[in-house]
C-alpha cells in the first residue's frame, strides 16, 4: 500500500511563497536588476507566483524566463527514454542581472547544476540564488538553496510532490509517498 | 518517449506518433539558435558524419550547423574527396566509416535506397539527406513544422504541391507525412511529369494550375530540374512557366492567408515569379530556419538511444 501525507497546504504554500519573497527583497535589497527563472516543469508556476508577489510588494514589473534543462543533463544518454524537450523562454539578457532560480524540489542538485551551465548560456549574471518550495535533502553536488519554503527530512525511497497552479486553490499541496 | 528506430530512412516508415514528437522536439530547438550563444552540450563526444554523394548546400550546411549546436564533431565526406573516385565501392566506403566509430551517419546519394542499405550494413544510426527521387524525409519535416508553427495544425489543410512531381523526392515525403497527418493533398504538373497511379498515395491530381491552387492553404512549389530538359520532358522553361509559373494572378485563386513553400533552390521567374518568391506569403526562408531545428531534433532523439 502506498502511503500519502500531506506536508503543506494551499495556503502553507502561498504563505511560504509570501515569505520568500520578502526575504529576496531583503538579501538583495530591493528588486534592482532582479530577474525569476524558473525551472521546468515544477518550478514554473512557482516563479510565476513568486514575481507576481515581489512584483506587487515593490511596485516594478519583474522579468521572468523559462529555462528547460533537457539538453544540459548529466544523464541523458543514461537511459534509453530521453526526457520530452520543453521550451526555454528567457526573452531578455542576463548580463548584470541577479537570477533567483526557482524550483519546487531540492534533491541531488544536479538539476540545478544543468540550469546554472544553462543560464550561463543567456549572459553573465552578477549572481544567481536559488529559491525552492521544500528542500527534501540527499545532495549529491555542492549546492544549498538560499532560500527554502520548508526543510523536509526525506527517505531516498520516498516521493516528494509539489502541485500547484498558476494561482491559489484548493487543490495546491505538497505530498509526500513512499514510492 | 524516443523514436523507436535505429534509423530515419523515409516518412513512409514514420507514425504519427513520430511525426508529432519530432516536430515537438523541434520545436523547442528553434529557440536554441535565436540565442547569443547558440550551442548547448547535449551531444558531446559524439561524432556525426555528414556523408554526401551528391551534390547539396542547404542540406548539408543544415545538418552541420543542427550537429555544431549540439556540440557534437561532425564530419562532412563529398563524393569527389572520399576515396570512391578511387573506385571504391559504396559498400566498403560505408564500412570503413562504420570501423571508425561515428554515431549517426547522414546520408545523401543519388541513387533510390542507398541509405536503406547501408543502414542494413552498418550498426551506426543512418539519416536519409536524399536518395534519388524516392524520400527527402528531413524536407518534409522541417515542411510540416513550417505549416504547423504558422497554421496551428495540419490535419484538415488544404495542400497544393506543384511540379516535377515524378523526379521529386520532396513531394514524395511529403505525400506520405501530409496525408498521414490528415491534409488534403493536390499533386498538379505537366503530364510528363506525373507519375502514373500517383492517386493511390492519397492524392488529387489535376494538370491545371489554378484548379489546384484553388482554396489553397499551403502552396508547395518544387523547383524545375532545369537540368532535365534534355530528358524531352517539356520544350522550354518558358513554356513550362506560362503554365506553371506562381504568380500574383494566379495565385489570387488560392486562400488569402496562403502560405508559400519552396524547398530550394528556386528558378525566379520559372516555376515562381520573383514578387511571390520575396513576397510576404513565402516562408522559404523560415522553411530553412526551421531545418536546422528538425535536424537537431533527430540528431538529439537518434544519438545515444542503444
Amino acid at each position: 500500500m502506498k502511503t500519502k501525507k500531506v506536508v503543506m497546504d494551499g495556503e502553507g504554500i502561498d504563505r511560504s511563497l509570501t515569505r520568500i519573497a520578502y526575504e529576496i527583497l531583503e538579501e538583495n535589497k530591493g528588486g534592482r536588476d532582479l530577474v525569476i527563472v524558473g525551472i521546468r516543469e515544477g518550478g514554473v508556476f512557482l516563479a510565476k507566483r513568486l514575481r507576481e508577489k515581489i512584483s506587487s510588494i515593490e511596485g516594478v514589473d519583474i522579468p521572468l524566463g523559462i529555462i528547460d534543462i533537457t539538453l544540459y543533463r548529466d544523464d541523458i544518454f543514461a537511459s534509453n527514454k530521453k526526457p520530452i524537450l520543453g521550451k526555454t523562454d528567457i526573452p531578455f539578457s542576463l548580463d548584470h542581472t541577479k537570477v533567483v532560480l526557482v524550483d519546487d524540489v531540492l534533491f541531488t542538485g544536479r538539476t540545478i547544476r544543468a540550469a546554472m551551465d544553462a543560464l550561463i548560456d543567456f549572459g553573465r549574471p552578477t549572481l544567481i540564488q536559488l529559491a525552492v518550495l521544500i528542500d527534501r535533502g540527499h545532495r549529491e553536488l555542492p549546492i544549498r538553496a538560499d532560500f527554502v519554503g520548508k526543510n523536509l527530512p526525506s527517505a531516498l525511497w520516498e516521493e516528494v510532490s509539489v502541485h500547484i497552479g498558476a494561482t491559489l486553490t484548493d487543490t495546491d499541496e505538497v505530498v509526500i509517498e513512499e514510492g | 518517449m524516443k523514436l523507436s528506430k535505429k534509423d530515419v530512412l523515409g516518412m513512409r516508415d514514420l507514425s504519427r506518433e513520430e511525426i508529432n514528437l519530432i516536430l515537438d522536439t523541434a520545436e523547442s530547438f528553434l529557440e536554441v539558435s535565436t540565442r547569443t550563444i547558440k550551442k548547448v552540450p547535449t551531444l558531446r563526444g559524439k561524432t556525426i558524419i555528414n556523408f554526401f554523394i551528391e551534390a547539396s548546400t542547404r542540406t548539408r550546411t543544415s545538418f552541420e550547423i543542427a550537429g555544431k549546436r549540439l556540440s557534437a564533431d561532425t564530419v562532412n565526406i563529398t563524393a569527389t574527396s572520399s576515396s570512391m573516385v578511387k573506385g571504391e565501392t559504396l559498400t566498403d566506403t560505408a564500412k570503413t566509416l562504420e570501423a571508425m566509430n561515428p554515431d549517426i551517419i547522414v546520408i545523401r546519394h543519388s541513387a533510390v535506397g542507398a541509405p536503406h542499405m547501408i543502414a542494413r550494413l552498418i550498426k551506426q544510426s543512418i539519416i536519409n539527406a536524399g536518395d534519388g527521387a524516392h524520400e527527402h524525409p528531413t524536407q518534409a519535416l522541417l515542411d510540416m513544422l513550417t505549416i504547423r508553427n504558422e497554421k496551428g495544425k495540419i490535419a484538415g489543410l488544404k495542400v497544393a504541391i506543384v511540379g516535377d512531381i515524378a523526379h521529386s523526392r520532396v513531394a514524395r515525403s511529403n505525400i506520405f507525412g501530409l496525408t498521414l497527418m490528415g491534409a488534403q493533398v493536390t499533386v498538379c504538373g505537366p503530364a510528363m511529369m506525373m507519375p502514373r497511379y500517383i492517386e493511390k498515395m492519397g492524392v488529387s491530381v489535376t494538370y491545371n494550375m489554378e484548379e489546384a491552387i484553388k482554396d489553397a492553404d499551403i502552396i508547395m512549389m518544387l523547383r524545375i530540374q532545369l537540368e532535365r530538359q534534355n530528358e524531352n520532358l517539356f520544350p522550354s522553361d518558358r513554356e513550362y512557366a506560362q503554365y506553371y509559373c506562381l504568380t500574383h494572378r494566379n495565385i489570387q485563386r488560392a486562400k488569402a492567408d496562403v502560405l508559400v513553400m519552396h524547398p530550394g533552390p528556386i528558378n525566379r521567374g520559372v516555376e515562381i515569379a520573383p514578387d511571390i518568391a520575396d513576397g510576404v506569403q513565402s516562408f522559404i526562408l523560415k522553411q530553412v530556419t526551421n531545418g536546422v531545428a528538425v535536424r537537431m531534433a533527430l540528431l538529439y532523439l537518434l544519438a545515444g538511444g542503444e
